[in-house]
């Protein structure tokens, strides 16, 4: 490697999230259905989204527990294939998002998105970035436009698959 | 670069340094100043200067609506549109009125399927009825075909009721010759194949798919475009009934391609697009239209891009293409060989330097074809990854993605050997060497 650019981009963190990730693995039978049965008091989504510039795959399902007064997302699963940079962002999510609810993760979307968009200069808001954990390490990805999509694949799969879980529509109510 | 270079071997250091000085970007340096290595000319080549000036001069200088117009401006416009239709069709060995341009070669193909499309709904006359189709008809593709030469079939068998067929590849990645005799039949009405895979590279033997497709009455519409920037084309020759190539990959400008047709063919091949340019007498109840190549040439064409495609094949043409062949003949061999010799690397496609392009797309065991095309990146190495728009052939070979390398004139073997040593070093940076036993992370890519 000819400079530190590849260690920036990618951080010992998503290296290790690549290779060993954390949520990865569907249920049985949840296929690529757009809604799962879910239990007793649980609201479930499944959203299967591609990259059409790779063609990576990646499906994830949230199983969210509707029956306090704000919805928590009770487990997070995600399966799919692609590059180590999709991958790990899929594994932070798992770990970032599951037992918080739909406020709180509404409020990491926002941030991993500015993160995104920050073109590798990070967050201003440093409580922000702090609570994105192990998904700060993905501000060398910005820097690198092609790869932002990438890094955004499990988080737009899981607003997805929110909305088809019909969570949403209690959060609202 | 003036003088013609020599067929008979390939292009010595100096020629192709004086090659590499027409076109400009390739100068240019990426971050922290590193070289470009640039390995993409198979998604788009770079152009030469000679290219660029010829765009530029036709708006300084000639700028006018073409086949209209009394005025001298108009005039030379006209010639200039139409002297680059004449280089172009000669560049691949046919006449200038069989030759339609095109916005590109998607556009071009498509052409040909929508006025098939238009002969099936009655459109275009008694003439036109050669080229309809309906139930039980067949059209033939191969599984290396890009989406640009697969999915406007499938949209017109699904239009028409006639059935998609195809031909497999082997485990080379060249299409079965076999299947060739099982396949095409006296059903086959279509036979679209290319002529050069842009993911394996391989080169398809033109003349076995040309005799079958005779034998049963099918028309063969190739797709040309990683054959003619590459290879002496000559579609006459070849026998082909229609095909199909892009201006961007034959060191021509975007936004413009070509679509041959023989003739006779596209005199009675019924219009596709409608509207300007392409009539005869038009009444509020009716139209009749121009002859070819005008009667596929809807609305106002992209003047300036065909006219730098016609300085892109006498660019070419200049250096002759025998010798553009056997310069990327040799590259051919040497990427084959770099890659061959980093352990975890398997090539799809051809792994012998025979028929082939020096277009060579590969696997990192362990390694996503996203992080590997990163890490040659971060060497000044620009690859391709991803499908290349050929989604079946890579399922065909059971993976999502690959990374692609292509050369081309300008490349030379030094930039060879900066991608090989990146690639070199693209398993241990990801720690793909010490942990594939463990935990085949994306080794099921």
């Amino acid at each position: 490697m000819s400079s530190g650019s590849m260690e920036q981009l990618y951080q010992q963190v998503i290296l290790d999230h690549a290779k060993y990730p954390h949520g990865r693995g569907l249920p049985e039978g949840s296929g690529t259905v757009a809604v799962a049965i879910a239990e007793h008091a649980d609201a479930c989504g499944v959203s299967h989204q591609v990259n059409p510039t790779c063609g990576d795959e990646l499906t994830v399902r949230v199983d969210v527990d509707t029956s306090g007064p704000v919805p928590v997302v009770r487990d997070l699963r995600w399966d799919g294939q692609g590059c180590s940079i999709s991958q790990a962002s899929a594994s932070v999510l798992h770990d970032l998002v599951v037992g918080q609810d739909l406020r709180t993760v509404d409020s990491l979307h926002d941030s991993f998105r500015a993160l995104m968009q920050s073109r590798g200069a990070g967050l201003d808001d440093e409580a922000a970035e702090e609570a994105l954990g192990d998904a700060a390490a993905f501000t060398g990805v910005s820097r690198y436009s092609a790869r932002v999509k990438c890094a955004l694949l499990g988080w737009v799969a899981m607003s997805d698959a929110l909305i088809l879980s019909g969570a949403r529509t209690q959060e609202d109510a | 670069m003036t003088s013609t270079l020599d067929a008979t071997r390939t292009l010595s250091p100096e020629e192709l340094a004086a090659v590499r000085a027409d076109f400009p970007l390739l100068s240019r340096t990426l971050r922290d100043g590193r070289p470009l290595v640039y390995l993409d000319s198979g998604a788009t080549s770079q152009k030469p200067e000679v290219v660029l000036d010829a765009e530029q001069d036709f708006y300084t200088q000639r700028n006018a609506a073409v086949h209209r117009g009394a005025h001298q401006l108009a005039e030379e416009a006209t010639e200039a549109f139409e002297g680059a239709r004449s280089r172009v069709a000669s560049f691949v060995g046919v006449a200038a009125d069989e030759l339609v341009w095109t916005s590109n070669a998607t556009a071009g193909i498509n052409l040909v399927a929508y006025a098939m499309s238009n002969a099936s709904l009655g459109r275009g006359g008694a003439a036109a009825r050669r080229f309809a189709l309906g139930p039980g008809d067949e059209i033939v593709v191969t599984e290396a075909e890009h989406h640009a030469n697969l999915v406007p079939w499938q949209e017109l068998a699904a239009r028409t009721g006639a059935t998609l067929r195809w031909l497999g590849v082997d485990d080379d990645g060249r299409i079965r010759l076999e299947d060739l005799a099982t396949v095409v039949g006296e059903r086959t009405r279509v036979l679209a194949f290319t002529h050069a895979s842009n993911v394996t590279g391989a080169i398809t033997p033109v003349d076995a798919f040309v005799a079958r497709a005779r034998e049963v009455g099918a028309f063969t519409v190739l797709d040309a475009c990683q054959s003619v920037p590459h290879l002496p084309v000559d579609l006459h020759a070849l026998g082909v009934d229609f095909a199909a190539f892009s201006g961007h990959k034959m060191l021509g400008p975007t936004g413009v391609g070509a679509l041959y047709g023989r003739r006779e063919l596209l005199a009675d091949l019924p219009p596709f697009l409608t509207g300007g340019s392409m009539v005869e007498v038009v009444t509020m109840e009716q139209t009749t239209y121009a002859p070819p190549p005008q009667r596929f040439e809807a609305g106002t064409q992209m003047v300036a891009q065909a006219v730098g495609m016609g300085v892109a094949a006498d660019y070419l043409a200049e250096l002759g293409m025998d010798a553009v062949a056997a310069h990327e003949r040799q590259l051919a061999g040497l990427l084959l060989d770099a890659v061959a010799s980093v352990p975890g690397v398997r090539v799809i496609g051809p792994t012998d330097n025979r028929d082939r392009l020096a277009t060579v797309s590969f696997v990192v065991d362990g390694v996503h074809a996203h992080d590997v095309g990163q890490v040659l990146d971060d060497a000044g190495v620009a690859v391709r990854v991803g499908h290349h728009c050929a989604q079946p052939l890579h399922r065909r070979f059971g993976v999502a993605a690959t990374a692609r390398a292509t050369a081309s004139v300008y490349t030379t073997e030094a930039e060879i050997e900066v991608f090989r040593e990146a690639l070199a070093g693209v398993r241990a940076f990801f720690g793909a060497d010490d942990d594939a036993r463990v935990h085949r992370h994306g080794g099921d890519q």
